[in-house]
């Protein structure tokens, strides 16, 4: 049989490459020329080299940015993710119920980011927003905007409700998918409640959990638009994250140079770091 | 250990049921003694898990009663129950080893760890899995999980049943062979109550020493195999049980005789007929049917060879009557005929065994 050789085929994969090229290659390509090169405004450019690599690598802006931002994630995936298998665990499952706390748990994913700041940010306001109003007349002597570990109380705490639903719902698909048989061997077996948990409920829950632990880690490390409008990084530095860092010397100072370098480190550290997650889980899965 | 008791058991799944079609189990009265092999034998649907799960407590009757022994545990939660199952689909937990899996349901029960260590030794033995113990159950083939389900069904000593629900669907033939020799080998050996469900009739009779034919939620009848075959109660067990199934002749009865179209036909419970006005129907299974010089006129159909013998089917009208013959017999090509053994041919009411 002859083999028929059409190159025309390309033509239906164009379209996917054109939107890939202009959403993500093109930028991220721009990025990295930047990263390289030195320029004094005119659209001049000259070649620097890995200088801004070297000087973002040694500045302690950068490490200190880097620590809270590792901070912030670490602590809301430590909350997010056991709060949300509890709660997962706790909704019903069948009956009129389970509409009704699945669309409960969708409203805080369906608000805008910035209106998420926005109410957060009026909210928790000392003088005039409940939350902070509340803290205050029990006893609390707590202004997010002037002290800092209330600033980061609320920080967290906005993220927290926003975003745990996240883990609810991914947690509470993997719990609705395990048969009945399970429970009822377990039952058969004089498996304790615990021991359910630890051995049906929890296994069956890894593949969902290790996706919703990546997205909330990528989805935290890169997160901008709800801390700039609550706190907008302060009181003083003790709030910026990296990206709130890193639009601050893009489009604050206009330092194309080491905003680029940054950005290329920042993106290599969520790579990087989740790959290694994703590969220690599915090896883990293999065994 | 003990006999277990159904007393005026009914279920039904939804919470007001109505009129007799709602009920899931309807109306039904058994007994089963300690230590016997029993079936649960009927088409899907016919109320077989229902019951399997009312006995293990996984699920509570609307109505009656279950007595383990003379203790009513009705309401008890499974695991105060003393029982065991084993389900259809492998149920194995993913991330222990087999080994850690066939000695959950020990040490879930505080069971000493040495003794434990000798009880999964002997399962593993029987099961065959002596050779994988240290494997992580997730890895293994379907037959594989299937054999840790019935391992762990196995494992504890001294309980009052092990209910079998459908347990080899999953394992290829050879092997269903020879794990159903084994689990009546065990029975034999272990003498616990063993309830074992499934809508296969070679597992059933060559299971149980007794076996339960049900359908649509009820019993149609319980009794050995040899009684489900040459005695069938209901036209349904003659016609589920045995292959091919019982002939069901539509007849006429009038005066204590039987006849089909216009030949009268000898029964064996011709002097309980009566006066009856009913449905009646004849029948007689292949294996009691034969070609005579003088009888039922019929045509040959079609004749299949199981390598064994012949099964030949015949047309009386649209109707099939089919015959179970020796591979050397004789085939009549036209104006066949047919005896049936009178001993073993029946007339039914409206379905029922008349007696």
């Amino acid at each position: 049989m002859n083999k028929t050789v059409n190159q025309k085929a390309w033509f239906f994969v164009l379209p996917v490459v054109i939107l890939v090229a202009f959403n993500a290659l093109i930028p991220l390509m721009t990025v990295v020329n930047y990263s390289v090169q030195e320029t004094f405004g005119d659209n001049t450019f000259f070649w620097s080299g890995v200088r801004w690599f070297e000087q973002i690598l040694q500045s302690d802006r950068f490490w200190a940015s880097l620590g809270r931002q590792l901070f912030f994630t670490f602590t809301i995936l430590a909350i997010e993710v056991p709060l949300g298998v509890a709660i997962a665990l706790t909704m019903p499952k069948k009956g009129p119920w389970v509409s009704v706390c699945l669309v409960l748990m969708a409203l805080p994913l369906l608000i805008p980011w910035n209106v998420v700041g926005a109410m957060w940010n009026i909210f928790a306001l000392p003088d005039i927003g409940l939350l902070g109003k509340l803290l205050n007349s029990i006893g609390f002597d707590y202004n997010y905007t002037r002290q800092t570990g209330d600033a980061w109380f609320t920080l967290i705490l906005m993220d927290v409700w926003h975003w745990t639903s996240l883990v609810v719902l991914l947690a509470y698909a993997g719990l609705v998918s395990i048969p009945d048989a399970y429970y009822q061997a377990a039952l058969i077996d004089g498996a304790s409640k615990w021991k359910i948990f630890r051995f049906i409920q929890l296994p069956k829950m890894k593949r969902v959990l290790t996706i919703a632990i990546l997205l909330r880690f990528m989805d935290s490390f890169n997160i901008y638009t709800e801390p700039v409008v609550l706190t907008g990084g302060g009181p003083g530095n003790s709030t910026t994250l990296l990206s709130i860092d890193l639009v601050k010397i893009a489009l604050g100072q206009f330092d194309l140079g080491p905003a680029a370098a940054m950005s290329l480190i920042y993106f290599l550290i969520i790579l990087l770091t989740s790959w290694i997650f994703y590969t220690l889980m599915m090896r883990n899965e293999e065994q | 250990m003990a006999k277990i008791t159904l007393n005026d058991l009914r279920h039904s799944y939804m919470p007001n049921p109505q009129n007799p079609a709602d009920y899931a189990l309807k109306r039904l009265d058994l007994e089963w003694k300690d230590g016997g092999a029993y079936a649960l034998l009927g088409p899907s649907g016919c109320g077989k898990t229902t019951l399997l799960n009312i006995i293990s407590g996984l699920l509570i009757p609307s109505h009656g009663k279950v007595l383990f022994g003379e203790q009513d545990v009705t309401r008890l939660p499974t695991d105060a129950r003393n029982i065991a199952q084993v389900f259809q689909f492998p149920v194995v937990y993913d991330t222990m080893s087999v080994y850690d899996n066939l000695a959950f349901p020990l040490r879930n029960r505080g069971v000493p760890e040495a003794q434990v260590d000798k009880r999964v030794r002997t399962i593993a033995e029987m099961t065959d899995l002596t050779g994988m113990l240290k494997q992580r159950a997730s890895g293994l083939t379907a037959d594989g999980k299937q054999k840790i389900s019935l391992g762990r069904g196995l494992v504890r000593e001294n309980v009052n049943a092990i209910m079998f629900d459908e347990p080899l669907t999953v394992i290829d033939p050879h092997l269903k062979w020879l794990l159903r020799s084994k689990l009546k080998e065990l029975h034999q050996k272990l003498g616990t109550t063993m309830i074992y469900v499934t809508h296969d009739q070679t597992e059933a009779l060559t299971f149980a020493d007794q076996v339960v034919v049900m359908k649509d939620g009820e019993v149609v009848q319980s009794g050995t195999p040899i009684e489900l075959f040459e005695k069938p109660q209901h036209t349904f067990v003659g016609h589920f049980i045995g292959s091919p199934g019982m002939n069901i002749i539509p007849c006429k009865v009038s005066g204590g005789e039987v006849h089909v179209g216009a030949r009268k036909i000898e029964v064996s419970n011709a002097s309980k007929l009566g006066d009856r006005n009913g449905t009646f129907e004849l029948g007689v299974r292949p294996e009691f049917t034969s070609f005579a010089a003088a009888g039922l006129a019929v045509r040959v159909a079609k004749v299949t060879d199981t390598g064994r013998n012949k099964i030949v089917d015949t047309r009386l009208g649209d109707l099939s009557i089919k015959l179970l013959v020796d591979n050397g017999a004789a085939i009549p090509s036209d104006g066949a005929h047919l005896a049936f053994d009178t001993a073993r041919t029946q007339v039914y009411d409206n379905g029922w065994l008349a007696e």
